[in-house]
């Protein structure tokens, strides 16, 4: 039987919004089937958080305990970037697959299945941040102020996340492999997060380099997570990393949303 | 008249290449139309148009009255696809993908599930329903993927060869599927290279070829248009065959085609009068045979008159030259 119902001929941003959020739960539901998907967002922070505080945490704090402290924050902020490299990852893949075929040929919104990418990859970020601090409380970490801060400081790490990501979902929409997506953004992604006061305090760098360090949104990020975390100001680099991330969403969304169109047509 | 899918002057070039070159299609609501053509005759790329997946370079394409380039979104929520290539998720289950397809086309939570379910059973797929469909055979896969495009209750369902790769079994629950829809007036469009699936199924029939039109009427009519009639030759020794298919090379300057499952020699005439000059050489040569006839041609005799081809397989029989 066909049900001759009213023509669909325009879909709301409710509606977009909607099949975003159905799209998401697919990328939800694959994870929760595939759980060494997220081998890249658990491992690493692992691997990294053991072999600075122990390996270099002497070296350049004194002691590891102290050195725990100010990396945590940092930490946080670098892994957040390394997950937003995930996003042009998993695109990339998607659309090459034939079910993409069937979502366009689907009434739903041109964007739904990007904004579905974004939203899923929430998951990851909370992933890597539990991941992280679950480690870091083991090895001695702790929260010096209020549940509150602390959220505020989880907010922060997820929002410059999803901003980020729009840079990786703009590169996986011009390479060709979902590999190509990181070996193509290292370029970017290690200037933004070594080059940042994340392992070492700026003023240990040289003048040249302190300049870029001291204008890192990273940097920023980290300067707000440490105070939110620790004890301390952050409102003040708190704004600055939300301008930057406001910054390259402003640039990379747009830019995103036309590679994407041409892609996917 | 108004079509359930109608285009015109279609062409779509992939640099140097002209995947449809000028293609013309109606088809009035509730017909099958089978569109038959050769491995890269453009048969994928006017599905693809037609289901707003890609755009004509020039020509228009309306379903239902809406335009394929301009109302995209309208065409989109009437039609069904079910793509050359498997368009399911091959991580998720067969159930979970359907749901997925229920949800984005708007039904709650539980009339997805339920409508998942109703199309897993008709396909046969309950058993594996909550399988991942990496693990589904490629006849599975090819029977969840046309459950995929039932979910939204198309008007206009696009059938991009859908019994490649099935068993006669599976063939012939899709066969009666796509009867059920016509039945309850859904359009069809389907390509295939399978003749007999054409036959079986479409009301209509448009022959591609190198992106054009080279054929397109009723399955009657393209039989009769095309080399009039078909002489059959069905020997009662198959060794005689080769020495048949011999006498009927001589006698038509073309060379015939060898069914040997069924033990039939068949070829487009002309002339009607072949027949006797036939008869008689069999005679001079002592070869007996169990049948000789004159037919309507079948569609593979049609196909080989129109593109100089054989179709490379058909379903039930394997079709090859001598
Ligand atoms: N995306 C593409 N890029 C370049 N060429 C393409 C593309 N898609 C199709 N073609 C070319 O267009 C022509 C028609 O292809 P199409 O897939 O429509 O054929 P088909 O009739 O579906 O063939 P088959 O029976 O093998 O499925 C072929 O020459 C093919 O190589
Ligand atoms: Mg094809």
């Amino acid at each position: 039987m066909t049900t001759a119902t009213a023509p669909i001929t325009h879909i709301s941003p409710g509606s977009a919004l909607r099949h975003g959020f159905t799209l998401a739960g697919r990328a939800v539901t694959k994870v929760r089937k595939n759980p060494e998907s997220l081998l890249d967002v658990t491992l690493q922070p692992i691997i990294f958080l053991l072999l600075f505080v122990y390996l270099f945490g002497g070296a350049i704090q004194g002691s590891t305990d102290a050195y725990l402290q100010v990396l945590l924050p940092g930490l946080m902020v670098q892994n957040i970037a390394f997950a937003s490299l995930g996003t042009g990852m998993a695109l990339n893949a998607d659309i090459t697959k034939g079910v993409f075929d069937r979502f366009r040929s689907m009434p739903i919104a041109r964007s739904a299945p990007l904004i579905g990418a974004v939203l899923g990859d929430i998951v990851r970020f909370v992933v890597t941040l539990t991941v992280l601090l679950v480690v870091a409380v083991i090895m001695g970490f702790r929260v010096q102020t209020d549940p509150g801060r602390f959220l505020i400081a989880i907010a922060l790490l997820i929002a410059f996340g999803l901003c980020l990501c729009w840079v990786s979902v703009f590169v996986g929409m011009l390479v060709k492999s979902p590999q190509a997506v990181p070996g193509t953004l290292v370029a970017f992604i290690f200037p933004l997060t070594f080059g940042s006061n994340v392992f070492v305090p700026s003023d240990s760098l040289p003048g040249w380099l302190q300049v870029w360090v001291d204008i890192n949104p990273v940097t920023h990020l980290a300067n707000a997570a440490r105070g939110l975390l620790l004890g301390g100001d952050w409102v003040a680099d708190a704004g600055w990393a939300f301008l930057w991330a406001i910054g390259i969403a402003a640039v990379f969304f747009p830019l995103a949303l036309r590679a994407y169109r041409r892609r996917v047509g | 008249m108004s079509y359930a899918i109608e285009a015109e002057g279609l062409v779509k070039r992939f640099g140097d290449t002209v995947a449809l070159d000028g293609v013309n299609l109606a088809v009035p609501p509730g017909k099958v139309l089978g569109v038959l053509g050769p491995n890269g005759a453009g048969k994928t790329t006017a599905v693809r148009v037609l289901a707003t997946l890609l755009r004509a370079d020039e020509g228009w394409a309306r379903v239902a009255g809406y335009d394929v380039a301009t109302q995209a979104t309208a065409v989109r929520g009437i039609i069904g696809l079910t793509g050359q290539y498997a368009s399911v998720d091959e991580d998720l289950s067969g159930t979970e993908n359907l749901v997925l397809i229920g949800k984005l086309l708007g039904l709650s939570k539980a009339d997805a599930k339920a409508r998942a379910a109703e199309l897993l059973a008709k396909f046969e797929l309950t058993d594996a329903a909550s399988r991942s469909v990496k693990t589904y055979s490629g006849g599975m896969r090819r029977r969840a993927d046309l459950a995929a495009s039932l979910v939204g209750r198309p008007q206009v369902l696009y059938l991009d060869e859908p019994t490649t790769g099935l068993d006669p079994h599976s063939r012939n629950e899709v066969w009666a599927t796509v009867r059920g829809l016509v039945d309850d007036g859904v359009t069809v469009l389907l390509t295939t290279q399978y003749l007999e699936e054409a036959d079986q199924l479409a009301d209509l029939i448009t022959v591609i070829d190198h992106g054009k039109v080279i054929a397109a009427g009723t399955p009657y009519e393209l039989k009769r248009r095309t080399g009039g009639q078909s002489l059959q030759v069905r020997p009662t020794v198959a060794a005689d065959t080769p020495a048949i298919a011999t006498i009927l090379r001589e006698l038509t300057g073309i060379e015939p085609l060898v069914n040997t499952d069924a033990g039939l020699l068949s070829t487009p005439v002309d002339n009607p009068l072949l027949l006797s000059s036939v008869v008689r050489r069999l005679d001079e040569a002592g070869i007996t045979a169990d049948e000789i006839g004159l037919r309507l041609p079948s569609l593979d005799d049609v196909f080989l008159t129109l593109t100089g081809r054989t179709t490379p397989t058909t379903p039930v029989t394997e079709g090859s030259l001598a």
